[in-house]
């Protein structure tokens, strides 16, 4: 860093550039680590470009505007979330690999700089919970849940355009941190006083804290907006018993946000006084105390697991039962045991930090806290093998990330039960052991979970469906990548060596960070099969078209509308009578019934505020990160002057007349009637047009 | 009351506007509901830093603590002008539901904001003598605390004022409209929320800090 700052740039320098270091001190270690940096850096750029030049190449940009950022519709924004979430989960795949691969060749070195390594697993981290995981299961419950009960839109339209703006806002500032480094090395845990000033006068710990904080932000608003929905707008009849488990998760879910995404505002605000104006929260001199950091963090962290793994349960419930033909086993039992968790999930933070000097009392009651979840959770795992349990079961690509979820995660739960142990965590904390298992939570429960939910809904956004085989290569190479790539680091955790390693030099741990190396490629090699599955499902979209809009003969309502749907979702709010309440109607004769007289229908007028707020969120941020200040203050002022503009705002919908509505239920219908009905057996092929054989036919194949 | 428009089982907490306001009411019913659910994530917020103060009492570094810097005077001052904008943002909130004018309403709300602006320049001139003692937050960590717990307060009361400013803007350019009225039904959840936070800063923070 400079010294000297300029009131322009602040503290910006030419060394924040990835190839500075490499050009003033050309070592052999500088210049890998600038290669690759400056590679990252470039990737950036060229991608921005590449995606501007494309835009404008084709024209798009209106579209781009009119169709989709300013829009408030719950199913673009959702989509928009989405596409944040896999490319920001390209991103930290790829870092994952350079990772694995320092330590194939980690024995005496390794081709990384201690400092490279450390920005790679922060932003790995981080990326992988708030800008790969978070805006993957808001996104897919922004699209899903409103048209799961029956409902418009979200309660709060533009507040969720606000969301969406935040974190595209957070993860802008990730990926500039690519281009004007560094980013923090202190893990996405960021304890201080590692990140506090004295250790870390940098910039990259407060690219960490802003990030989060948007991050956080944007979690907050979305859980208030989802829980308000499920409570408020639920259609007619959709009693809270009726509803589609991924509703209920999606609720449980959002209780968490509103709850446990302030503790993490808390922390990462105190950290951030005491880096900008010299507060003593957690230094470890004048007083502080960098205990109540951890107590913050956690508080907000292990919440946190569960808003992360609640809706993938959400999504394998919904997948299990529309796949086995069934009706979800113990709907009741599993309703119950999504709330056990959510209140479960506040009682067991401690167990992050059993070694940090309470008494064994306190560890004991939180260990056997922690081990408490695995009933309400064991009790899933029974209902969705019962589902599957004499059922016509179907492996299409959903259902094999599923099952491997099964299996996969239950071994992963059982290596938890040894964690929450604290005579054993003393043994086996900070290690890879620790990697090990929380990755084999989150990869085959989180991100399976979100995948087989991609995959599932795909056809709903886009009218199509995704490829299946090139489904089944990614699905088949993220299980496979994920044993070969994971289950060494429990053997390496066992054999004592610690996370966030640079390097070793032990030859014992040599075969098995070599395995888990080829596991990485096996990763890499499943990423490659998702787009090539999208880039390809693409190119035959009008063979994959599904317009009928229930390719899988679902259960419930969103499979009651045309594939994409249209923005309003129903012409009629539906009439729910029970549960699976699309699939009653299918068994009554009577789907997609229309109505007597079509009303018109309002609708929120799009708006700007999501790109207002989340362009200023990007310039405090980044203002705030290299010290500009002017440019901090002005965005602020430009966020407060929208909004308060906004509460000048009337006339903020427009309504859509019954003719146009009728006009397009009477050509969808007539389209329906032109498909021939499929049966399940060829459910993902091109046959599938979206219309299934009634239910009392097709369970007979 | 108003059950053809919003059944009570959908009647949001907290002060409802009433029979004359059916239509307001039914766009009041998700809008303050949502705000009384990020008022709790608000207190959330507040809570997680009350417990912070707490643990960090005996960080003093050797530097002043509650007992070398709080005055009791100062904050009976500013909680009394407080409770009285409690008050009559109470009246203005009767004034609006049982439609008693215009001037009335404006009336009780300047004498509202009046009362918050007067907490804060108060509050501001006691930080201000604090700091001048020698209680700035760098000095240690009780400090610290100190200073990200009760100015957060006074923070939230500055934005509830600047909000109440932009309500008046929009009496002038819409008059009092449903987004002005459920915009000012949200206002004074805020209000009487900051009001609650307030109460136990003033029992935890200085009667806890001088007795």
């Amino acid at each position: 860093m400079t010294d000297e700052s300029s009131f322009l740039l602040g503290r910006l320098g030419w060394d924040a550039l990835p190839f500075w270091d490499m050009i003033q001190n050309p070592t052999r270690e500088s210049i890998i680590n600038g290669i690759i940096a400056s590679g990252a850096a470039g990737m950036v750029v060229l991608g921005a470009l590449a995606a501007a030049a494309l835009i404008t190449w084709y024209g798009k940009w209106k579209v781009l505007w009119c169709d989709w950022l300013t829009s408030v519709d719950h199913k673009k924004i959702g989509i928009m979330f989405i596409v944040i979430a896999l490319l920001m989960l390209l991103r930290a795949v790829i870092e994952a690999a350079f990772m694995r691969a320092q330590q194939a060749f980690g024995l005496g070195g390794g081709f990384l700089s201690p400092e490279h390594y450390g920005q790679l697993f922060t932003t790995h981290g981080t990326i992988m919970i708030f800008f790969m995981a978070m805006p993957f299961l808001t996104g897919l419950i922004n699209f899903v849940m409103p048209l799961q009960i029956g409902a418009r839109d979200l309660s709060f339209p533009v507040l969720n355009s606000v969301s969406f703006g935040l974190t595209a806002a957070g993860a802008a500032l990730m990926m500039i941190s690519l281009v004007l480094a560094p980013f923090s090395t202190g893990g996405w845990t960021g304890y201080p006083p590692f990140t506090e000033l004295q250790a870390n006068p940098g910039p990259g710990v407060d690219y960490w804290i802003w990030g989060v904080t948007l991050s956080t932000l944007s979690s907050t608003f979305s859980g208030i907006n989802f829980a308000v929905t499920i409570y408020k707008k639920r259609a007619p009849g959709m009693t809270l018993m009726r509803m589609p488990l991924f509703c209920w998760t999606a609720l449980c879910t959002s209780i968490l946000m509103i709850f446990g995404m302030p503790p993490l505002t808390v922390a990462t605000g105190l950290l951030a006084l005491d880096r900008y104006l010299d507060f003593h929260m957690f230094t470890a001199d004048l007083g502080g105390n960098m205990m109540n950091y951890i107590n913050l963090f956690w508080a907000f962290g292990h919440p946190e697991v569960y808003i992360l793994i609640l809706p993938a349960f959400g999504v394998f419930s919904e997948v299990f039962s529309t796949f086995s033909g069934k009706r979800l086993y113990g709907y009741t039992a599993l309703v119950i045991a999504t709330m056990a968790i959510a209140v479960l999930s506040f009682t067991v933070w401690l167990h992050h930090f059993f070694t940090m000097g309470q008494s064994a009392h306190i560890n004991a009651v939180f260990g056997i806290a922690t081990m408490l979840i695995g009933i309400p959770t064991g009790v899933k795992i029974f209902d969705w093998m019962l589902t599957m349990y004499r059922g016509r079961v179907r492996l299409t690509v959903p259902m094999v990330y599923a099952v491997g979820f099964l299996i996969l995660f239950s071994i992963g739960g059982l290596s938890g039960i040894i964690l929450a142990t604290p005579s054993i965590d003393y043994q086996i904390h900070n290690s890879l052991f620790l990697v090990a298992h929380f990755h084999n939570m989150l990869i085959p429960g989180l991100l399976f979970g979100m995948l087989a939910g991609y995959t599932y809904w795909f056809s709903k956004a886009f009218g199509f469906q995704l490829d299946a085989r090139w489904g089944y290569r990614a699905a088949w190479s993220w299980i496979v990548g994920f044993m070969l790539a994971f289950f060494p680091l429990y053997a390496l955790g066992l054999l004592g060596m610690p996370r966030r390693t640079v390097a070793f030099f032990d030859p014992v741990y040599l075969p098995w960070t070599i395995a888990a190396g080829l596991g990485a490629l096996i990763i890499l090699y499943a990423i490659v099969c998702l787009m090539a599955q999208l880039w390809v499902s693409i190119k035959r979209r009008d063979a994959l078209a599904t317009p009928g809009g229930d390719p899988w003969d679902g259960r419930s309502l969103e499979w009651d509308t045309p594939s994409p749907v249209p923005e309003y979702n129903f012409p009629v709010l539906p009439q729910v009578n029970s549960h699976d309440a699309f699939y009653r109607q299918k068994c009554d004769g009577a789907p997609h019934e229309s109505p007597a007289r079509y009303e018109p229908i309002t609708i929120p007028k799009n708006t700007a505020m999501g790109v207002i707020i989340g362009v200023s969120g990007t310039a405090v941020g980044f203002g705030l990160t290299w010290h500009m200040w002017w440019l901090a203050l002005a965005f602020s002022a430009v966020a407060l002057v929208a909004m308060i503009a906004r509460g000048f705002a009337r006339n903020t919908t427009w309504t859509l007349d019954a003719e146009a509505i009728e006009r397009q239920q009477r050509a969808w219908a007539h389209q329906l009637e032109q498909f021939e009905p499929i049966t399940r057996q060829w459910e993902q092929s091109e046959a599938n047009r979206g219309v299934p054989v009634p239910p009392n036919e097709g369970a007979i194949q | 009351m108003t059950t053809h428009t919003a059944g009570a089982s959908t009647r949001h907490p907290g002060l409802n506007l009433g029979e004359p306001h059916e239509e307001a009411h039914s766009a009041n019913e998700e809008l303050v509901f949502g705000f009384w659910v990020f008022m709790m994530s608000d207190f959330i917020i507040f809570g997680l830093l009350f417990a912070t103060y707490v643990t960090m009492l005996g960080g003093t570094a050797g530097g002043p603590g509650p007992s070398d810097l709080l005055e009791m005077k100062g904050a009976f001052i500013e909680t009394m002008l407080l409770l009285a904008s409690s008050f009559t943002f109470g009246m203005a909130s009767l004034s609006l539901k049982y439609h008693q004018g215009t001037a009335k309403l404006i009336g009780w709300l300047v004498v509202t904001l009046l009362l918050g602006l007067g907490f804060l320049a108060h509050e501001l001139k006691d930080f201000h003598t604090m700091i001048s003692e020698g209680g700035y937050p760098s000095r240690s960590g009780y400090l610290s605390a100190f200073f990200s717990l009760v100015p957060l307060h006074g923070l939230h009361v500055a934005g509830a004022c600047l909000w109440m400013l932009a309500i008046f803007g929009q009496m002038a350019v819409h008059r009092i409209d449903t987004q002005v009225k459920t915009g000012l039904t949200r206002l004074a959840i805020l209000w009487h929320f900051l009001d609650i936070v307030w109460i136990v800063i003033f029992s935890l923070v200085y009667l806890g800090g001088l007795t």
